[in-house]
């Protein structure tokens, strides 16, 4: 999401699934999207039944390539490669759109002088420290070349000497979406103060060595379809035929759409395929049109929304970062400034800050008290998932809550992983069945025996998503509400009901306490109970008297007005919209994205579902952030001078009689905004965006190519291995794998950096449609568990021979972190590859199973080492080095932890005649 | 132009269903199903989908090896079944294929598990579908090997014969199948059979069109001996890669010719033995 972030100003999709159907051509690649997605993979398949054309690339031939119109087979891990030979193809033909780029991109933007690419450093941009094996921010030269107005007041030459010309390495991210300071278990500031982007100098001409189009030829010029071709493993002709198709049907007349999902976020170099992924659209001209665009594909249900309304260590709701121990974040007006841009969007940081601070704090939150900035925690290192792990396998970790979550079993590095949880004095889980986490002291075979373990578990189950109310936030960003049909069994509650008592109840417990840091907890507005008792769908009242209301939740995230009053409710009036907002306590929002989706009481626009109206992009079915947007960045749908690029890819155009933007979708650009405006030298704000700067979250209102700030491991993306490959790095000798990536390397987690004999084959892992996740939800069922009973890996019939494997029969599979055992399917879906004069074998492991369910597995997860990426903390699980053998491997799970259940259910549907009980209840006497 | 997304999946919506279920005389239509393996990406939603409505219990967990398909076969338990054919052959890439196939029973015209049901328990319903009464069935299995394409199979634990019933408790309540309502890719179908063949055939020209020419229907048209079916396919290769007969045969076809020729038989027999041990008796 960073890399989305650092290109287009949000780190989010850029389209939606449904627009998917308008495209001429798609690329799937680190996706598999017809078995992970399957029901968005509906409009794919649409625009296949128009003509349009589905290009998969990926190192399986899954269900995806299946129904794709070209595969193109490549050795997993070496995304970066086959794209930049995308990038290289679109350049060198010159099948760039000429007219997009030059307007809406920082193509003609010049860098600084002293800026060295991976070229001239033989693998690391400028700025390396192998010593931190960071890119420091005052040695980066990353930034655009200052402007030759820029006041060279002492001030600012001060701010230079400490940020450098750097608000390179460490700047934009921080102010804007992306997560992850590099903490490195110290503090240290992650912002220099941001400067004035939009007057920095251009050349029009394309020319000049040091503008970025330069720079991106100089940089990609070696990723030829050859070298391509030697690295990844398909042929150059493959390379070229998914070349031509991109650059065929984009254009005016054409859009092409890009979608991927984990396949390219859980690698050490995730950030940058995507970034690579980010150049090559805007290089085509299709990002914020209508069939284009960057389609990123979430892991699982509403993972968008925990990044919205954060549950991320590092991020506030809204995408503010969490404020951190430094001097400069000690009070509000620092942090605003230093977290705020000037220009852009940005520049309303301070509304959306404050906003929020009235909503958690409420009365207590007054401008005289910096709105109790300072009752927010700081932030002193990674508390990431992996780093955190990594404390508690080391002891350094007392207690831990999981909800909705197996680590156990879904996260990298396994073994350790549980010996982290046997490390813990406690433990809380919630769900639905007994999963891996929950039972990791009784069912985990490499476990010690359960008296041995000291971790106090308790477990809470919880309520399914028909027995709870809530708004889901799907991958491209559209909030839908579902209601509460039943009330949950027994003792099940909603994650909801959870944290509002466990908020309730740590209130309670404090409520004498006088200690200044309990002020905040006390102060904390927490009245989200039922105005009136819940009365369910079939008019009876609920079971459950203290369930929270969600809706009150999803007004506060709204928010109102705290000195305006509803006229009908007497309540405080609700926001219409961000733009709402006030940075001197007159608003309460408590997450400014989501603004506008309670507009007024009584209208949940995420309970909107107006699909019979003639709009095509059906804006009345459930709302999108920000604004029911659909498609970001939509002012690029039209010209510079406003029109349509073409009749056939109208999407939002300027209307010139009544001075506004118009078109099917809202538009994400200031609706009254003419065209030809251009700011003046001393603009400020949004009035520093030109009317043809679509990308109104980047100070400068353009697409990235050259990402000054908001990726810590580069301004372009360059090709590193994996952290464990057969193979060496082609391209930059010197670098094996990314040289910003952290191992946490030690007995438990060792790790082979060279191409070890050991360590032959390339593993990559994946998930099927039959299963969800690790499993904790599809493994305790036996209508799915009959569809895909066991863990098992796919291997070709050639390195099946060479191993003396049979299909169906088992295999081990060795990392240097353990070993695992699992079925054979042997196919021919998976084939050796020919790279740099070697025949390189790749197998595919689902990561699936686990000890706990009805059917049981080898895990996966056991054998991929802990490693993290420099922006977002994010392991490399979706490929490493391992060995086969024919075999099974001892200490395994084999035994289910809970016996099957063979119906669903036995209990007679009530109320119903015999006959018409349901056709498959097949019992004597039915 | 961007088009707006209604109509582009079922041909009949939900909402359309009590409407086309009878015409204007009250007469009703045959219903069916078109299941289109072209659009078809082995989700197996239809499997789960037609387990969960019917609470059709699991078969089992069995690993068989067999690409993505481990329940096999339809059976009594399993009343959609999704086959998976890979045709990979690293050599010639552009040709590799893996298909699917979404299999349920045919509900042909004229059924011979109908034919040959002694019970009555076998009808054609009023949406002109093979239905299975379970609480006549006497559990004969004549069905079981009357059917030429292996739909139906006999419960152990109550002892009945079991098929798809293409959902007749749904259909009575106006609402699609569950198969067909759960399918993502609309890659099966229901509706009026009518329609359906029509909208077939226009879907084998536009991919013939498009080159792929392959594409043929199978089951929607009478062949010389045999019904058309009210659950017909869009196949991409012979029948038999997706375990269908190539020349699917009524087990009465040709019964007169058979029964002639086993009486034929017996008068032959009769009077060889006539002649050979009347002659042996008189020796």
């Amino acid at each position: 999401m960073p890399s989305l972030g650092a290109t287009f100003g949000r780190g989010a999709a850029t389209t939606y699934q449904q627009d998917l159907a308008n495209s001429d051509c798609i690329l799937i690649m680190g996706s598999n999207m017809a078995e992970a997605h399957p029901v968005g993979f509906r409009w794919p398949m649409k625009a296949k039944a128009k003509g349009g054309k589905i290009i998969h690339v990926d190192p399986r031939f899954t269900r995806t390539s299946a129904v794709s119109d070209v595969y193109v087979p490549i050795r997993a891990g070496s995304d970066i490669a086959f794209l930049g030979g995308l990038v290289n193809y679109v350049l060198t033909h010159e099948r760039w759109f000429k007219e997009y780029v030059l307007a809406y991109t920082n193509a003609a933007n010049l860098i600084d002088v002293e800026f060295q690419d991976t070229e001239e450093l033989d693998g690391v941009f400028s700025g390396y420290d192998p010593v931190s094996r960071e890119y420091q921010a005052n040695k980066a030269h990353w930034d655009y070349e200052k402007p030759p107005t820029d006041g060279p007041s002492a001030g600012d030459d001060e701010e230079d000497s400490d940020g450098g010309a750097g608000q390179g390495a460490r700047h934009e991210e921080g102010a804007h979406g992306t997560h992850g300071y590099g903490l490195m278990g110290g503090a240290s500031a992650h912002t220099t103060r941001p400067k004035d982007v939009t007057h920095a100098p251009r050349d029009e001409t394309l020319q000049d060595p040091r503008c970025v189009m330069q720079i991106l030829r100089r940089h990609f010029a070696r990723y030829t379809p050859e070298t391509v071709s030697q690295i990844c493993g398909c042929s150059p002709e493959q390379l070229i035929e998914v070349a031509e198709l991109l650059c065929d049907n984009s254009g005016r007349e054409r859009t092409a759409a890009l979608c991927y999902a984990v396949g390219w976020t859980q690698h050490s170099t995730g950030v940058q395929i995507i970034r690579a992924a980010s150049i090559l659209q805007t290089l085509l001209g299709n990002i914020g049109r209508p069939g284009g665009g960057i389609l990123a594909l979430r892991g699982h249900a509403s993972i968008q929304g925990s990044t919205d309304i954060s549950t991320l260590y590092d991020l506030l709701p809204g995408y503010l970062p969490q404020p951190i121990a430094d001097p400069r974040h000690e009070t509000l007006d620092g942090y605003c400034e230093m977290e705020g841009l000037p220009t852009g969007y940005w520049v309303h940081f301070k509304e959306f800050a404050v906003s929020l601070l009235k909503a958690w704090y409420g009365r207590e939150a007054q401008p005289e008290n910096n709105f109790r900035f300072q009752w927010l925690p700081r932030i002193d290192g990674d508390y990431s998932m992996v780093p955190y792990f990594d404390k508690m396998a080391k002891g350094e970790v007392e207690g831990y809550f999981v909800l909705g979550q197996n680590p156990a079993a879904g996260t990298s590095n396994g073994k350790r992983v549980r010996k982290g949880l046997r490390s813990l004095k406690w433990l809380v889980v919630a769900d639905w069945f007994e999963t891996e986490t929950a039972t990791f002291w009784r069912d985990d075979p490499q476990g010690p025996p359960p008296a041995e373990v000291g971790t106090e578990v308790f477990f809470f189950p919880a309520a399914s998503m028909p027995e709870k109310e809530g708004s889901v936030t799907n991958t491209q960003r559209l909030l839908q509400w579902h209601d509460r049909s039943v009330d949950p069994p027994g003792d099940c509650r909603s994650d909801l009901w959870f944290v509002y008592n466990l908020g309730k109840r740590l209130k309670e417990l404090y409520k004498d306490s006088i200690d200044p840091r309990d002020a905040s907890l006390l102060s904390l507005t927490w009245d989200y109970g039922y105005e009136h008792p819940l009365r369910l769908p079939d008019g009876t009242m609920s079971r459950i008297a203290d369930e929270p209301d969600a809706d009150r939740v999803l007004q506060e995230i709204n928010g109102w007005h705290t000195d305006k009053t509803d006229t009908t409710t007497g309540k405080p009036l609700l926001l219409s919209g961000f733009s709402d907002c006030k940075d001197d306590g007159s608003t309460a929002c408590g997450g400014w994205v989501y603004s506008g989706v309670y507009p007024e009481y009584g209208h949940n626009r995420a309970r909107d579902r107006e699909s019979h109206d003639s709009n095509p992009v059906h804006p009345n079915w459930g709302f999108a952030w920000p604004h029911n947007r659909r498609i970001l960045y939509n002012r690029a749908s039209a010209d510079p001078q406003g029109n349509p690029w073409s009749e056939r890819k109208k999407y939002l155009w300027w209307d010139a009689a009544k001075r506004t933007w118009t078109g099917y979708d809202q538009p994400d650009f200031p609706p009254d905004k003419a065209p030809d405006y251009r700011p003046g030298p001393d603009s400020k704000g949004m009035d520093a965006i030109g009317g043809t700067d679509p990308f109104i979250m980047k100070p400068d209102g353009r697409a990235w190519l050259f990402a000054p700030g908001g990726a810590k491991d580069g301004p372009l993306p360059a090709h590193y291995e994996p952290i464990e490959s057969p193979l060496h790095n082609l391209l930059h000798p010197k670098y094996q794998d990314s040289p910003t990536v952290r191992y946490f390397e030690g007995p438990d987690n060792p790790i082979a950096h060279t191409p070890e004999s050991a360590y032959p084959i390339v593993a990559c892992t994946f998930r099927m449609t039959e299963h969800y996740l690790s499993g904790p939800m599809s493994r305790f069922n036996s209508w799915l568990n009959e569809l895909m009973p066991a863990m098992f890996v796919e291997l070709s019939p050639e390195l099946a021979a060479e191993k003396g494997i049979v299909n169906g029969g088992w295999l081990t599979v060795r990392s240097p972190r353990g070993e695992i055992e699992a079925r054979a399917l042997v196919t021919r879906r998976l084939h050796p590859l020919q790279v740099q004069g070697q025949t390189v074998h790749q197998v595919g492991i689902p990561f699936q199973w686990g000890y706990a369910g009805e059917t049981v597995g080898s895990n996966v997860n056991d054998l991929i080492a802990m490693s993290a990426d420099a922006n977002v903390s994010m392991h490399e699980t979706k490929v490493f080095a391992c060995q086969i053998v024919a075999g099974r491997s001892a200490r395994q799970p084999t035994e289910p932890s809970v016996p099957t259940a063979r119906y669903a259910n036995w209990e007679r549907i009530p109320d119903t005649p015999a006959a018409a009980q349901p056709e498959g209840h097949m019992r004597k006497n039915s | 132009m961007i088009e707006p997304l209604r109509n582009v999946m079922q041909l009949v919506r939900p909402e359309e269903i009590a409407a086309v279920q009878r015409d204007a005389n009250g007469v009703r239509p045959a219903m069916g199903f078109f299941t289109d393996t072209t659009l078809c990406i082995g989700c197996k939603a239809c499997e789960v989908a037609c387990k969960q409505w019917n609470q059709l219990p699991s078969d089992g967990f069995h690993f068989t090896g067999n690409s993505y398909d481990n329940t096999s076969h339809l059976s009594e338990t399993t009343w959609r079944h999704v086959a998976f054919v890979e045709q990979i052959d690293s050599g010639q890439r552009e040709k590799n294929r893996w298909l699917m196939m979404s299999d349920v029973c045919k509900h042909c015209v004229e059924a011979p598990c109908q034919e040959s049901c002694p019970t009555g328990a076998l009808i054609y319903n009023e949406f002109g579908d093979v239905y299975i009464q379970p609480d006549i069935c006497n559990g004969c299995g004549y069905c079981i090997s009357a059917c030429p394409f292996g739909v139906i199979g006999r419960s152990a634990e109550d002892g009945h014969a079991h098929k798809c019933t293409l959902c007749y408790d749904r259909q009575k309540d106006d609402m699609t199948p569950a198969c067909a309502k759960a399918c993502p890719t609309a890659s099966i179908q229901f509706g009026p059979v009518e329609t359906l063949r029509e909208h077939a055939r226009q879907r084998v020209e536009e991919l013939h069109v498009r080159g792929e020419t392959e594409a043929y229907l199978y089951g929607a048209d009478a062949t010389a001996e045999y019904s058309p079916l009210n659950a017909f396919f869009l196949l991409t290769d012979h029948p038999n890669a997706y375990n269908l007969p190539e020349a699917p045969k009524k087990p009465t076809t040709g019964m007169t010719k058979r029964y002639g020729w086993s009486l034929l038989a017996g008068v032959a027999l009769t009077v060889f033995s006539a002649l050979a041990f009347g002659t042996g008796g008189r020796k």
